[in-house]
């Protein structure tokens, strides 16, 4: 039993390691948008001035006005296409059912570098371009597959038995989708809502192709400035950016879990 | 089965067919048909824009086969996909063996969570915040100095390792996840009655609970190495001039060099790869799955 002991704390001090694997880069990044010196030099000295010189920046603030714009507009559309998707999927049963469920596997698992350029492609062929409208057409496409998914992780939850009860007592199939089944799958509707802010919020590879000068988001606009060289600018803001998407998991984890407990 | 009981309560595509087609749509336009029209244009000579001038090619793939240089990037870039790969294992396995089976109830919830949580948050970020700590003069140089007896210059910025170290934190979560879920549903029982029947730990861990959570590792293993091959970003941020690899020419083709037909040809290829790689993964994905 002790050697059992002892691998167990060995366990426990390696978790320990990879935790700090995964955040000290974060977390130095985050200590030295606050360090005074813009060579990140050290001893620290602490300020806020990268952040306030932040509000200068108009390149950046319009950049990050457009992310946040898309992504609220991706969830939107995303959600609700999904959401209906799903309840499709979930309710009837006809031939091509797998197929399309298995559609939903390769925009999840090409490279973004392929679906990227392939939208370039073709939104040039086709007159759309690039810009705004392009990258709007393609996050919704991104976030559909996830909100699919979660939704009808939760759909499994369901017991079709409550739609045939409310149908046998006299509710359409309007009420039925509001009053029954809608309340309850909304933890994943939720939950896929979140998802899909995530992946418009944080998508740079396909906005990157996808973006003009004028019309961009806040990370091919960090990219665009990581390439010029470093500056403690772009630490500041990619603080913020950590901050705010490590807290949209943190809230779309309260409403769904990552697999495992069923 | 009870799965079919359960769903499908109603038969027919015509009444599912209005809550389908949105989605389904604009996955088509927006996926499919771009990847259809990438496959088309990788044959072209031009882009057939502004009246431009084009005909049918086999150069664009030509030009793959008959310069080694792109051969020679698409070998490096998946050897840096293996190499990504091997070490996601071999960092994430044991973290996932702890997870499941020796840290119990609350304990467990927060870590895995905190563990999944970077995965989710933003890739180019993350990535950029390790020039910080890879740089001479960063925060991995001034503690080594600090501690070591003798000085020693570290600047693993621009580098191959570097390359390599940001993309294994990118998608060591992956990994965690993938074997967690797999470990997790081995039953305890079983480890036990093996080990009361005087298996020791090792013969434990190679006969029972490595095979049984073998579809967790492949699965990771696919769904690290596909984008770790098709990566471009990573390297040209932590590699700088030794960050050349198949990715990064693929962008170059449409950022730099304006070779739209070259670009979906190598696209194309890549994703032939990629495809075959899935199919090899598939049948192991949709067990685990």
């Amino acid at each position: 039993m002790a050697t059992t002991r002892i691998l167990e704390w060995v366990g426990r001090f390696y978790i320990f390691l990879l935790l700090g694997f995964l955040y000290l880069p974060i977390i130095i990044m985050a200590l030295m948008s606050f360090n005074a010196s813009p060579f990140y030099q050290l001893p620290f000295e602490w300020t806020t001035d990268w952040y306030a010189s932040l509000w200068q920046n108009d390149q950046l603030i319009a950049a990050t006005w457009n992310s946040i714009e898309i992504a609220i507009i991706t969830t939107v559309i995303s959600t609700v296409l999904g959401s209906a998707a799903s309840l499709a999927l979930y309710r009837y049963e006809f031939r091509g059912k797998k197929f399309l469920q298995a559609l939903l596997f390769p925009p999840i698992a090409i490279p973004w570098l392929i679906t990227g350029t392939a939208m370039l492609i073709f939104f040039f062929g086709i007159g759309i371009g690039r810009g705004l409208i392009a990258i709007l057409l393609g996050h919704v496409a991104l976030a559909l597959p996830y909100v699919i998914v979660v939704v009808s992780a939760r759909l499994q939850t369901f017991a079709p038995e409550l739609e045939e009860a409310a149908r046998s007592l006299g509710a359409n199939q309007w009420q039925v989708t509001v009053r029954v089944t809608l309340p309850w799958i909304m933890p994943g509707v939720i939950a896929g809502g979140l998802f899909a802010f995530a992946v418009s919020f944080d998508q740079f590879v396909v906005s990157y192709f996808l973006s003009t000068p004028g019309q961009t988001t806040l990370p091919v606009e960090i990219y665009a400035a990581i390439r010029k060289g470093f500056t403690p600018e772009i630490n500041a803001v990619s603080t913020i950016i950590i901050v705010v998407s490590m807290a949209l998991m943190l809230l779309t984890a309260r409403f769904f879990k990552f697999g495992g407990e069923k | 089965m009870a799965e079919q009981l359960a769903t499908g309560s109603r038969r027919g595509l015509r009444p599912a067919l209005p809550l389908l087609l949105p989605a389904y749509l604009w996955l088509t336009v927006a996926i499919f048909l771009p990847l259809s029209a990438m496959v088309f244009f990788s044959f072209m000579t031009d882009l057939p824009l502004a009246g431009k001038e084009w005909s049918f090619t086999l150069g664009n793939y030509a030009a793959f086969f008959s310069q080694s240089l792109y051969l020679t990037l698409l070998l490096a870039s998946l050897r840096l996909g293996l190499e990504v790969t091997l070490w996601c294992v071999v960092i994430g396995y044991p973290a996932a063996y702890v997870l499941a089976k020796v840290l119990k109830g609350r304990s467990r919830e927060a870590i895995f969570l905190l563990v999944i949580l970077p995965f989710w948050s933003n890739g180019l970020v993350r990535i950029f915040s390790w020039a910080m700590v890879l740089r001479e003069g960063g925060i991995l140089d001034i503690t080594l100095n600090a501690v070591l007896p003798f000085k020693i210059n570290i600047d693993l910025m621009y580098s191959y390792p570097a390359v390599i170290i940001g993309l294994v934190h990118s998608y060591v979560p992956y990994m965690v996840l993938t074997c967690y879920l797999t470990l997790q549903a081995i039953d305890d029982s079983l480890i036990e009655a093996g080990r009361s029947l005087g298996a020791s730990r090792l013969q434990m861990l190679k006969r029972v609970i490595i095979p049984l959570s073998m579809p967790g590792l492949i699965a990771g293993a696919a769904l690290i190495f596909v984008p770790v091959v098709g990566s471009f970003m990573e390297p040209r941020i932590l590699g700088g001039r030794t960050g050349t690899f198949y990715g990064t020419v693929i962008e170059d083709q449409f950022v730099a060099v304006f070779n739209w037909p070259l670009g979906a040809a190598l696209s194309f290829i890549l994703l032939a790869v990629v495809l075959v790689i899935l199919a090899l993964a598939a049948p192991v994905l949709r067990r685990a799955g």
